[in-house]
Order: structure tokens, then C-alpha cells, then sequence
């Protein structure tokens, strides 16, 4: 076990946690938006940045990505903490002003109108879908291509990618809603990726589930496991 | 050609080097650094080899094309040696008086000579140009007596022996703690000891161990590495192995950035004779010490240049950068402790193990040891590749071997360290340049680029455009870089568009000090500098945008109008007829006027006027 201390409080935490593990362990929360349990830490929202003592000063780190270090000062809701979260929280509301999540977010951090406006889109390239369909699901089928402003999620080569097996965990782990589902008389879509397979609907729910091509490969290859 | 099996047989090598070239006397050395190549000294090469063989002076003069000696703005170069005869400007038509003159009677030619702009004064050998007379090259001397792609021509001008005295008379331990003494820091930009960054990887627990050699160079108006690799790649071959040797790697990689192929090309030769010398493979002059060196090619990303994501490109992922720790000494490449460092802090190694920590320290200051090259660039007479003493001041820098300003303008500021650094302007001139003194003044040492503006540049507009570039550049994976820049790039666009609010310095102030904290690697952590130290210097020129609208250098279009003044104006009707929108107007021999719709402030008219009768304001 490693002592650190977090606001104030001594805690123990597991060699090679994170001070966001550490934290949440003991109760303390520190708000996240690219962070899953199930899923690699990426280090990509920036809001779960805490102030941590450096023998070079304080500075803000990730506290997803950043280890659980012996003797370890953490401060997780300092000023500078919170200044950095709502210009964080202010800067995704000027790139995606109608994602629900954001508009939460930003309200709770206390954020109004963001000083200039970027763009309109709900994906905030949290890296969650990429992430799950990756590590969960271990289809690969979406990434993330191009640079800067112009990243984006999408099927290689921008065209609908036989990878995809219609599973879904992208649209149900994407925590803006921009990854839509349309089940729709027999037919599922993943319009993001150009996504279409067969489904059925369950009879006595209603919910669909997919079509006989992929069940005859999912049961095969359970077989074969 | 013999595998080189021990120090002695380098040795003897050299020595027979050396005395079949004493047979030669001179050496016409034509640069072929890229630069004097877009400028025909390939062409001129070519000349040269012909119009020697015509005069059947072929044997009495070497010819080669060798590396840059940094003096791209008069290029094409060619330097006679031993003399150091220095012609420059020199076209394939200029040869054959070259030839005949110089290099048959011994006389000079003195249409090819530098002229000193001050003085008006024709210098005909090197050391005597101003340009040359402060500079130090320790790293760029070599690069015009060698054929960058003869292994023969670095090993008769002692290259390898610092190779051959680690393996033979030195413990790894030895020359890590000679580079320790030495005072080496990291040339790319941070400034990091160099002996203490490979103790730690030395130290790092694991069989397997890389070096690498960052090349991606991709600052705006920075070529020195891009020179260096083109004009001298067994150098940093050496330091590479010296530092393969001394760490504990066996493998070491060169990433190039792809744009760079002439020295993608020369490091891929010297690999090649490197190994067939003996000198890159299995047991290296029969020390037992293996190691191998092999070529990436960059794909483009400027980020790539950022340590992990550099890595990352390696390996054959996407060039993001991971958060650190586990630092690259511990987990690098393929997770294996890795040392990076850049093209020139590799090239120092070969001249501290040859001449010692001690001589090496000599030069520079009390806290950054030995010299640094910098690109010089923009509004500058002297362009090109400058090497000095780490100390030396900007104004030394700028007005004595850059020669100062162009066109008898005023000098207002130098951007040093790139999109990352920031702008240093008059009343710092003095400052002496190191790592400390640059990040006091919010700049940085970076990799070297230094680009020179003066009075017309617009510092706002300036800003903006590194913004723009880094922008484009973020890799796009953390918040604040990705939209925060976009988001300090929307409001430098529109206090340059004369659309600027009141706040909006004190916003990107705000924003530019959140991205630099939050960001998660030093392409962000830095992106605001050259925001945050322009308005540090010229806050005023921020607020003339934004509160007066006018842009005080008239480089902002939105911003300024052109006008005529009607008592200068003899209605000649040059402008009139040049205009492209057709927005002049007026009678012949009577004051003509300028229709401010229909102008598109291209600047014609003013450039035309020969009354100095244009106006902008």
C-alpha cells in the first residue's frame, strides 16, 4: 500500500492506482468525462486535473493517468483547480453548445455564456467508443483520424467497416449521445459509421437483437472458445 | 575497403588518408545543402567538374560538394580552400572565369566576392566576413570541408577516433560522467542535462534498452538539424554510438522528418559505409560492443517531434503523446527504457569525448555549456545557419553576424524557440542567450529558430500566426490544446479583422495561461507563448486593434485605408491605370482619389507612386 495525502486527509491506496482511483476509494470525487472504469485511462478531458505538490512547485496534473505516488500531496478542489475545470468545461461548450452533458456540466461548474463559439458537434472526441469497441469489444472498427480541430471518430477509410459487429457499446458508452441508433423495421443502424445489419425484434420485449449472420458468427465463435 | 577491427587499424587508416590527399593542394568546395541547391549549385558543381577537366586541371584541385557552411542568403557558395576564398552568388555561367582565373592563374574574382553592406568594402576570404568573424562552429565546421556521403573524407578529418577512445579507454561509466562534466544540455529546447538523462536510462532496470535521435525538426524557419544531417551525418552517427556505448542500447533509431529527404539520404549512405567500416554492427572495433542504427521516416506531424508521440510514431501508431510519468527512461519505445535526444546534443558527443569536458566547458556560461546553432530568418540581412558561443547577445546575434535589418528599418522583435518560444524585443536586446535567461523574458530556447521582424510586421497578426500553425498542428487529443487554441486563434482573428472586444486581451491572457497548465504535453504547455509574450511587450498594439481600430505597423488589411494626398498628387495616372479593382479615379494632371468600396488595399498604387502621394492609414 502507498500513503498519500488528499485534501488534507491521509489515505492509503493500491501500488499502481491512479490519484483518481485513490480518491473515488475514498469517497472524494473528482468530476470526469473520458474516464471509464472498465476502460485504459487517456488523459484526454483534462477535468479531472488536480493540484499536486512538485518539488518544482504545484502544477495540475490528470488525475486519471497520474499515479498514486508514496507521500503524495493532493489538492483536489483548489482555485486553480477549479479555474482550470471551467475554462475546460467552458472551452467544450463552445465546440458542442447542445450536448446535454455538457450543458450539465457546465451549469455545475458555474459557467455561463463561453466567450467565443467553435463549432457545433456533439462528439467531444472523449475517446470512449474508440476505446471500448477496441478493448471491450476487440472489434477495432471506428479510430481517431486527423489532427487538431479536425479529429474525428470514423471507420477506417470513412466508409463503413466490416470490423463493426453492431454491438452498440459505442452508442450506450458515449456519454454526449452522439453516436445515434435506429432500429428500425428489421433493420439497425449506425449511421456515424455507415453501420447496417439485420435485426429481429424480441417478442415478448420488443427490443431487437441482431440478425442471423452475426448470431451464427457470435455462436461459433463461442463454440470455439 | 577492410572491416576496421581495432583503434590502431582506424588509425592507419587515417594516415594513409591524410597523406594521399597532402598529393592535392586545393579544394573547391561547392555547398550542397538544400538551400544552395534550389539556388543551382548543382548546376555549378557540374560546371566546375567540367571546365576543370577542359582545363586539365583535374588533378590538382579536389572538388566537392559538401555540407552547408551556413550562409544560405548568399548561396549559391563556393569556398577554395586552404584559403578560405569565399565566392558567393556563383552561377554555372560565372564558372569558367572561376576556373580560369582562380584556379589556373591564382587570381580572384572579384564580381564573386561578398560585399559588405555597410561598407560598401569587397572581403574575399571567409574568416574576414563579419558574418563568420563572431561565430564558433563547432558542430557546423566540418560541414564545407567534407563530402557528406564519403565515410573516407569524416575519418581523415579525425572522425570516429572520440568512437574508437570510448570503446578503447573508456568505461560506459566514463563517458557518462565526461558528457556530465561537460555541462552538455539538451539541444532540443528543454534544456535537460544530457550526462544526468543517460544515467537515469543506464540505470533503468531492463536488457534491452533504445537510443533515438529526434530530427523532426518543424518549427517555422528552423533548419540547422536538417543541415546538420545533410552536411555531416557520420558525426551524429558517432555521437549515436558513443551514446549507444555509454547507455547501454543496442539499438538506435533516427527519426527524419520526411520532408527532409537529401538528409534522409546522406544518413542513410553513412549507415550503409558505417557497417560495411565496421564501425555499426557486431563488435564495433573489436570492443565487443554491438549496436545497430536504422531510419524512420516522419509522416508529416510536427507533433511527432514531442518526445512520446514521437515513439508512438515508431511504433507504428497514431502520433499522440501519453501522459508521463512512466517517463520514456523508464518505458519507451516497445516499453523498453529509451533515451531521446535531439540531432545536435548527439553531435556534441564525438567533440567532448575527443577533446574532453573540460575544454568543452570552456565555452559559453556558468549554467549552459558550449555553442548553439541558430536558424536567423525573416527580416534579416544575413539569412541562414549561425553558430555561437551559448552567451553571446541577441544584438551581437542580430545586427552583427545577421547583419541587421533590411531596407534601413527598424528592428522590433526576434522570435526565438518557434511556435513554442516567444518574440524578445528592442530594449532586450543585450541579453545574453541561454535556457534561463530566455524562459525569464518568456521565450525559449527551443531548437533554435530565430526569426527577425521589424517595423512593418504586425505583432497581433504575428501571434496569430503561430497560433494558426499550432492549431493545426495540436494532435487534437486534450481539450485545452485542441480548443483552446482554436479558441485563442478565433479571438486573434477577429482582433485582427478589427472586430476585437473589449476583454478579449485579458481572455487570452486567461486562456493562454490555462492552456499551458492543463494541457497534456509540451506542444500545448507552450502553444501560448507567443501570444502571451507579445502582448507582455506589445499590449499597446493589442489595443490599438481592439479599442482604436487601427493596426499601428498597417499590416492588418481590415484595418487601414489608402488615400491620396491631393497636394502631392501630380495626376500622372500610374495608379490609375495598375489598379486592379478599378478604384482610382481622376483627370489627368488633376489629383486623382481613391474609392475606398472598391479597394482592395493590395498596395499597388502605393508601391507605383513615385511622389510618395499614397497614404495609409
Amino acid at each position: 500500500m502507498i500513503s498519500l495525502t488528499i485534501d488534507g486527509h491521509k489515505v492509503e491506496a493500491l501500488e499502481g492506482s491512479s490519484i483518481l482511483e485513490a480518491a473515488r476509494e475514498h469517497g472524494i470525487e473528482i468530476p470526469t468525462l473520458c474516464f471509464h472504469e472498465a476502460l485504459e485511462p487517456y488523459g484526454s478531458c483534462r477535468l479531472c486535473v488536480v493540484e499536486l505538490e512538485t518539488p518544482r512547485g504545484p502544477r495540475l496534473v490528470a488525475s486519471c493517468v497520474y499515479p498514486a505516488e508514496e507521500g503524495a500531496m493532493v489538492e483536489t478542489n483548489s482555485e486553480k483547480v477549479q479555474a482550470s475545470r471551467r475554462m475546460t468545461a467552458e472551452l467544450l461548450l463552445a465546440a458542442a453548445p447542445h450536448a446535454k452533458a455538457i450543458q450539465e456540466l457546465t451549469v455545475r461548474m458555474g459557467v455561463q455564456e463561453p466567450r467565443v463559439s467553435l463549432s457545433d458537434n456533439d462528439c467531444i472526441l472523449c475517446g470512449l467508443c474508440v476505446r471500448a469497441c477496441k478493448e471491450i469489444v476487440g472489434a477495432m472498427a471506428i479510430s481517431l483520424v486527423n489532427r487538431g480541430f479536425s479529429k474525428e471518430v470514423s471507420p477506417p477509410f470513412e466508409t463503413g467497416s466490416n470490423s463493426c459487429v453492431g454491438c452498440t457499446t459505442c452508442v450506450f458508452i458515449c456519454p454526449t449521445g452522439a453516436i445515434k441508433l435506429e432500429d428500425v423495421l428489421g433493420n439497425r443502424s449506425v449511421h456515424r459509421w455507415e453501420s447496417d445489419f439485420d435485426v429481429r425484434a424480441c417478442k415478448l420485449c420488443g427490443d431487437h437483437f441482431l440478425g442471423p449472420e452475426v448470431s451464427t458468427d457470435l455462436e461459433k465463435a463461442l463454440t470455439e472458445e | 575497403m577492410t572491416v576496421l577491427k581495432t583503434q590502431a587499424e582506424l588509425v592507419e587508416l587515417r594516415d594513409a588518408l591524410v597523406t594521399r590527399a597532402e598529393g592535392v593542394a586545393r579544394l573547391v568546395a561547392v555547398c550542397g545543402g538544400t538551400g544552395c541547391r534550389a539556388l543551382g549549385s548543382e548546376s555549378v558543381f557540374r560546371a566546375l567538374e567540367s571546365e576543370m577537366a577542359n582545363q586539365g586541371i583535374g588533378d590538382q584541385v579536389t572538388l566537392k560538394m559538401t555540407g552547408c557552411p551556413g550562409f544560405c542568403e548568399k548561396g549559391p557558395l563556393v569556398v577554395i580552400r586552404p584559403d578560405g576564398l569565399f565566392y558567393q552568388g556563383v552561377r554555372a555561367e560565372d564558372v569558367p572565369e572561376l576556373v580560369a582565373k582562380t584556379l589556373v592563374e591564382g587570381e580572384i574574382v572579384e564580381s564573386l566576392l561578398y560585399t559588405d553592406a555597410e561598407t560598401g568594402e569587397r572581403i574575399a576570404y571567409e574568416r574576414q566576413i563579419p558574418f563568420y568573424a563572431k561565430q564558433r562552429p563547432q558542430l557546423l565546421g566540418m560541414n564545407s570541408r567534407l563530402d557528406p556521403t564519403s565515410i573516407t573524407d569524416y575519418i581523415s578529418l579525425g572522425g570516429y577516433a572520440a568512437l574508437s577512445k570510448a570503446l578503447s579507454e573508456m568505461s560506459p561509466e566514463d563517458v557518462i560522467e565526461e558528457v556530465t562534466k561537460a555541462g552538455l544540455r539538451g539541444r532540443g529546447g528543454a534544456g535537460f542535462p544530457t550526462g544526468q538523462k543517460w544515467r537515469i536510462t543506464r540505470n533503468a532496470p531492463g536488457d534491452v534498452k533504445y537510443i533515438i535521435c529526434n530530427a523532426d525538426e518543424g518549427d517555422p524557419g528552423a533548419f540547422m538539424d536538417r543541415a546538420m544531417v545533410e552536411g555531416n551525418p557520420h558525426r551524429l552517427l558517432e555521437g549515436l554510438i558513443i551514446g549507444g556505448y555509454a547507455i547501454g542500447a543496442t539499438r538506435g533509431f533516427v527519426y527524419v522528418r520526411a520532408e527532409y529527404p537529401l538528409a534522409a539520404k546522406h544518413l542513410g549512405m553513412a549507415i550503409d559505409q558505417a557497417r560495411e567500416y565496421g564501425l555499426l554492427g557486431r563488435d564495433i572495433l573489436g570492443s565487443g560492443f554491438d549496436f545497430d542504427i536504422g531510419i524512420v521516416l516522419g509522416a508529416g506531424a510536427f507533433v511527432c517531434g514531442e518526445e512520446t508521440a514521437l515513439m508512438a510514431s515508431i511504433e507504428g501508431r497514431t502520433g499522440e503523446p501519453r501522459p508521463r510519468p512512466p517517463y520514456p527512461s523508464e518505458s519507451g519505445l516497445w516499453g523498453k527504457p529509451t533515451n531521446i535526444n535531439n540531432v545536435k546534443t548527439w553531435a556534441n558527443i564525438p567533440i567532448i569525448i575527443e577533446g574532453g569536458a573540460d575544454r568543452y566547458a570552456q565555452i559559453g556560461t556558468e549554467r549552459s555549456k558550449g555553442t548553439k546553432i541558430f536558424s536567423v530568418v525573416g527580416k534579416i540581412n544575413n539569412t541562414g545557419l549561425v553558430e555561437v558561443p551559448i552567451g553571446t547577445t541577441l544584438r551581437e546575434l542580430v545586427f552583427d553576424v545577421g547583419g541587421g535589418i533590411p531596407g534601413g528599418k527598424q528592428f522590433k522583435a526576434v522570435q526565438i524557440g518557434g511556435p513554442s518560444g516567444g518574440c524578445i524585443p528592442r530594449e532586450h536586446l543585450d541579453t545574453p542567450i541561454d535556457y534561463e535567461t530566455l524562459t525569464e523574458l518568456g521565450a525559449m530556447m527551443g531548437s533554435g529558430g530565430m526569426v527577425v521582424v521589424d517595423e512593418d510586421t504586425c505583432m497581433v497578426e504575428f501571434a496569430r500566426y503561430f497560433m494558426d500553425f499550432v492549431q493545426q498542428e495540436s494532435c487534437g487529443k486534450c481539450v485545452p490544446c485542441r480548443l483552446g487554441t482554436r479558441a485563442m486563434l478565433e479571438v486573434l482573428t477577429r482582433i485582427t479583422q478589427g472586430q476585437g472586444r473589449e476583454g478579449d486581451v485579458e481572455y487570452l491572457l486567461e486562456l493562454g495561461g490555462q492552456i499551458k497548465q492543463s494541457s497534456l504535453c509540451g506542444l500545448g504547455q507552450t502553444a501560448p507563448n507567443p501570444v502571451l509574450s507579445t502582448i507582455r511587450y506589445f499590449r499597446d498594439e493589442y489595443e490599438a486593434h481592439i479599442l482604436d481600430r487601427c493596426c499601428p505597423s498597417h499590416a492588418c488589411k481590415p484595418l487601414i485605408h489608402y488615400s491620396i494626398d491631393v497636394e502631392k498628387c501630380t495626376g500622372c495616372g500610374r495608379c490609375l491605370r495598375k489598379c486592379p479593382a478599378e478604384a482610382i479615379s481622376g483627370a489627368k494632371k488633376e489629383p486623382h482619389v481613391i474609392d475606398r468600396e472598391k479597394c482592395i488595399k493590395c498596395g499597388t498604387c502605393l508601391e507605383l507612386c513615385k511622389f510618395d502621394a499614397v497614404v495609409v492609414e
